[in-house]
């Protein structure tokens, strides 16, 4: 699975580190100082307590699958990545992240562990995390 | 607390048309405000507030300004709130409210849209970024029907809820649709049609979708000063509640919608209970949605859903919650994908007795809910619950 001509990320002040993580093969989260919530998508105050003192915390790359579908068809989109699955992905650190199952649909389950990979943008440095089940 | 006024829903217009290729998208908003104000028995002039989503195909942030100008409107009140397809939910109790504070008498609300002449299909995937979710959502090829796929899945695997099950929400609505001659689909289905048809995104195949129609609707909201001078029969809005569900920073629940807050508040507002409701406009942009809306508003005990609507408890004129009588968004129309206006109109014709013939409920008082935006990521709830004029 190849990323572009898939749509690609957009790179803000608020996300950079994110991205730029992930490029270098690391999985990045968001902790409160204040309040200890783990949160995804990155945001620069806590959405629970609305905090500023957050930080970067480096995932561990490990999760379940909470839910996911395999979609058949879709206009719009390379051929060659259908059938394409889209999940959340519940992380040992707490959050339901959005993302792709990197696999046969058949070979995964509800609750199936997973281990994150990731997917090079080109011309950016980012990169996307993806899922497959763990060995 | 001492009596509020009442607001009364005065006109009602859905527009007959599903593929409009030779119409503008302005046009069909003006042909469904004059068809509201026609049934309601009110000029042009009368109107004083506007309400409206947005302009689907305009993509302009000024919706009222632009609208306005079209339509030749005066108004002295707008309201532009975007839920998605449950915005005409919300309009409806906003301009109750903007009624009760002195604001304005007459309230048009519009929708239209064109998304089959624009040749869109089931499943598009929505390739630019333009919110700072999007970079975390799009870029996976997150459509709607992949996340309400995810929350059927999920509701499967806590509740086990089967497909077959699904599929008796899309055999209801076949079986309403029947006898409406302006549906899209026409022909009543079987359970078997429903999961012998495509797997689009799974569990979820062709016929647990909507359709894509081009149309629209209008209601018009009146105080109770302009009823009064009305011959036609109104509908009073006796509550309205909605609500904002999203990723919650990552503990997103995908079995539950927001409609458990947006319905508790309508129904306190109504001071009734579900078990009050003779009829139910449930918003239906995949069956799914219907599901969950139905345990959340209180229908069902959450997870009973799938045996809930077992055996034609949605169906009309006998079962428990007859719902979607004109066939909703599933077989009759779901104009520019955005199903909140037609479920109004629906639960209107219902309490005038003005639905079709063989789906007329004895219905005194009736619900209306919508579910916009995905609830795999974030969508808007709301709920009017309303009131027949000989209650
Ligand atoms: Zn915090």
């Amino acid at each position: 699975m190849s990323w572009e001509p898939r749509p690609t990320p957009e790179i803000t002040p608020e996300t950079e580190r994110y991205w730029s993580a992930a490029a270098d093969g690391t999985l990045l989260v968001r902790e409160c100082t204040d309040c200890g919530l783990v949160y995804h998508y990155p945001r620069a105050l806590c959405p629970d307590c609305f905090s500023d003192d957050v930080e970067w915390k480096e995932a561990s790359g490990e999760g379940t699958v909470y839910s996911y579908s395999a979609t058949q068809s879709m206009s719009g989109w390379p051929e060659e990545d259908l059938p394409l699955v889209l999940a959340y992905v519940e992380l040992e650190e707490g959050p339901r992240v959005m993302t792709n199952l990197e696999c046969d649909p058949e070979d995964v389950e509800i609750g199936t562990r997973v281990t994150v990979r990731f997917k090079a943008v080109e011309d950016a440095d980012a990169a996307v995390p993806v899922f497959v089940p763990r060995e | 607390m001492a009596a509020q006024s009442s607001a009364y829903i005065a006109g009602a217009y859905e527009h007959p048309t599903r593929e409009a290729p030779e119409k503008s998208t302005m046009q069909l908003h003006a042909e469904v405000a004059r068809g509201a104000l026609a049934d309601a028995g009110l000029a042009k002039d009368d109107v004083d507030a506007y309400f409206t989503a947005g302009v689907p195909e305009y993509e302009s942030g000024l919706s009222p300004l632009i609208m306005a100008d079209y339509l030749g409107l005066e108004v002295s009140y707008a309201d532009t709130t975007d839920y998605g397809g449950s915005s005409y939910i919300s309009h409806v109790g906003h301009a109750v409210s903007a009624i009760r504070d002195g604001k304005c008498d007459v309230a048009l609300i519009t929708l239209a849209g064109r998304p089959r002449s624009r040749g869109q299909a089931t499943g598009s995937g929505a390739r630019s970024i333009r919110s700072a979710q999007d970079s975390f959502e799009r870029i996976y090829g997150a459509t709607n029907i992949g996340m309400y796929g995810m929350a059927a899945k999920r509701h499967m695997h806590e509740h086990g809820t089967t497909p077959e099950q699904l599929a008796e929400i899309r055999v209801a609505a076949s079986h309403h649709a029947q006898y409406n001659e302006d549906a899209m689909f026409q022909e009543p289905v079987t359970v078997d049609d429903v999961v012998e048809s495509r797997v689009v995104s799974d569990p979820l195949h062709l016929l647990d979708c909507c359709v894509i129609s081009d149309g629209g609707g209008a209601v018009l909201v009146v105080s109770e000063d302009v009823r009064s001078r009305l011959e036609r029969e109104c509908v009073e809005v006796l509550g309205h509640g909605e609500a904002v569900g999203h990723h919650r920073a990552g503990r997103i629940d995908l079995t539950r919608t927001a409609a458990e807050q947006s319905g508790t508040r309508a129904f306190e507002e109504a001071g009734v209970g579900p078990e009050h409701v003779d009829y139910a406009s449930v918003y239906d942009s995949f069956t799914i949605t219907v599901l969950e809306a139905i345990e959340d508003l209180g229908f069902c005990e959450k997870g009973e859903g799938g045996t809930f609507v077992e055996n034609g408890a949605l169906k009309a004129p006998n079962g428990d919650l007859p719902f979607n009588t004109d066939g909703g968004g599933l077989c009759s129309n779901h104009p520019a994908n955005r199903g909140g206006m037609t479920k109004v109109i629906e639960a209107v014709r219902q309490l005038r007795g003005e639905a079709n013939e063989e789906v007329q409920v004895d219905a005194d008082l009736a619900l209306a809910h919508g579910t916009g935006g995905s609830i795999g990521t974030r969508h808007g709830a709301a709920t009017v619950v309303l009131g027949g004029e000989d209650r």
